[in-house]
């Protein structure tokens, strides 16, 4: 594992299933999650998904590439385009940096400690970029 | 710096929620339900020992439909008050930044304090204009003093794009296009030839454009054509039209032209020279209109069914 190297994308279908259900198990009742006419309303064309979900869906991208050690230590994102019903949302990911966790320095596999990994990633969907970001996780006692 | 905006920024440092505390305990079910939301099939949160995602955070301090955010501070409401009242009523999230520390357990309290980080100047923006708030929390559990997680959160208030109330404009019919309009109601396409020079004219006139004659008679056109020119109105909002939409100038294989909207196809994917057909519709569930719709090989794959 080295900076540069890339995770496989992960598609994800944004269905009206998922942007409610993501909204209510974030306990999120904003109406622009659930009800078209109230997100009509309010100048968008259809409801979106909610932030919460997204960060979700981007912790679960690098959780799941990494394995079951893995640990979400960060995630910083951004939103852009929304998330709207009939869209799919294609996850990419580049890591940017391997270190050993608290001391700051490259990656030994010899001592053991877990590696911190930086992860940049982007979510795409047909308007453009929906979130882009990055995501810091703990990997016990995988350097290498 | 605009009075409201120097009104607005005062509230920068002030508290956002006080020893605020989730209403929920963290527990399994809304664990579990989290999971399948989002399809997180972390073996760390199920069985026994499970632990929260991290990146659910904020289902533990969001108030829900109940309402009522025990904690919340008098100034957050203060400032979203005054937002309010000055029409920028919606809501969306745009950043999100989360470090944890440690994992949050079934049985944990949360509790929470935030500070109002800051509020931007009036920004326009694709949902219009608005003030972007952000807010820095610090999430612990009680009865323990070390932080747990971090939490800074960015939301955008907007007053919406003003959406213009009320039906869709009929055509005005006079006694010069009278006959267009009728041909519409059956479903056909009519222009108008000169009954002396021969010449096919279209909008309809009392005389020809060309020779001057006052005779004519209505011929029938195929309704098939191509985009000859062509707009996407975003602004301003006029009743009965949801923007952006297309607005077309179509060239019919006779040769007149046409304005048109053109529909199942997004504005992005119109361009001069699309092969397009007439189709007639009701709008307002009333009476017919000729649209314009991309016929043939799909042009880019944008063509909706």
């Amino acid at each position: 594992m080295k900076p540069g190297d890339e995770l496989p994308p992960l598609s994800v279908p944004v269905t009206r299933t998922l942007i409610v259900a993501g909204a209510i198990a974030s306990r999120d009742y904003q109406d622009v999650h659930h009800d078209p006419e109230a997100a009509r309303a309010k100048g968008a064309p259809d409801i979106f998904m909610n932030i919460v979900t997204t960060n979700g869906l981007v912790g679960r991208y690098v959780t799941d590439h990494f394995g079951s050690g893995a640990v979400l230590r960060k995630m910083a994102i951004r939103l852009g385009a929304p998330n709207y019903p009939g869209d799919v949302m294609v996850l990419t990911g580049t890591i940017t940096s391997v270190c050993a966790d608290g001391d700051g320095e490259d990656g030994n596999e010899a001592d053991g400690s877990p590696a911190l990994v930086d992860v940049a990633i982007v979510g795409t969907n047909r308007l453009g970029r929906h979130v882009s970001g990055t995501v810091t996780v703990s990997l016990a006692g995988k350097a290498s | 710096m605009s009075d409201l905006y120097e009104r607005l920024k005062a509230y920068e440092g002030h508290p956002a929620a006080v020893s605020a505390r989730g209403k929920d305990p963290v527990n399994t079910a809304m664990i579990r339900h989290w999971c399948e939301a989002v399809g997180d099939t972390h073996p760390a949160h199920a069985g026994e020992d499970a632990v929260a995602p991290p990146a659910m955070l904020q289902a533990w301090t969001l108030a829900g439909l109940g309402g009522g955010q025990a904690g919340r501070s008098a100034a957050l409401g203060e400032l979203f008050a005054l937002l309010d009242a000055a029409g920028f009523t919606a809501v969306v999230a745009t950043d999100c930044e989360q470090e944890y520390f440690r994992p949050l357990r079934p049985g944990d309290v949360v509790t929470y304090d935030s500070v109002i980080e800051s509020v931007s100047p009036c920004k326009a923006t694709k949902l219009g204009a608005g003030h972007f708030i952000t807010t820095r929390t610090e999430v612990r559990t009680a009865g323990v003093s070390a932080l747990a997680a971090t939490h800074r959160f960015r939301i955008l208030r907007y007053a919406p794009a003003a959406r213009a109330a009320g039906r869709r404009p009929k055509p005005v019919v006079g006694r010069d296009n009278a006959g267009f309009w009728a041909g519409v109601a059956r479903r056909e396409l009519l222009a108008q030839r000169c009954d002396d020079c021969r010449e096919l004219r279209f909008p309809w006139l009392p005389g020809c454009g060309g020779c001057g004659s006052p005779r004519w008679t209505e011929a029938r056109v195929s309704g098939a054509g191509t985009v000859y020119s062509y707009v996407v109105v975003h602004h301003p909002p006029a009743p009965g039209f949801e923007p952006p939409y297309v607005v077309a100038l179509v060239e019919l294989a006779e040769g007149v032209r046409m304005l048109g909207n053109v529909t199942g196809v997004e504005p992005g994917g119109v361009h001069i020279g699309m092969r397009v057909r007439v189709e007639f519709q009701r709008p307002d569930g009333e009476q017919e209109l000729p649209f314009f719709r991309p016929v043939g090989p799909a042009d880019d794959g944008r063509v909706r069914a």
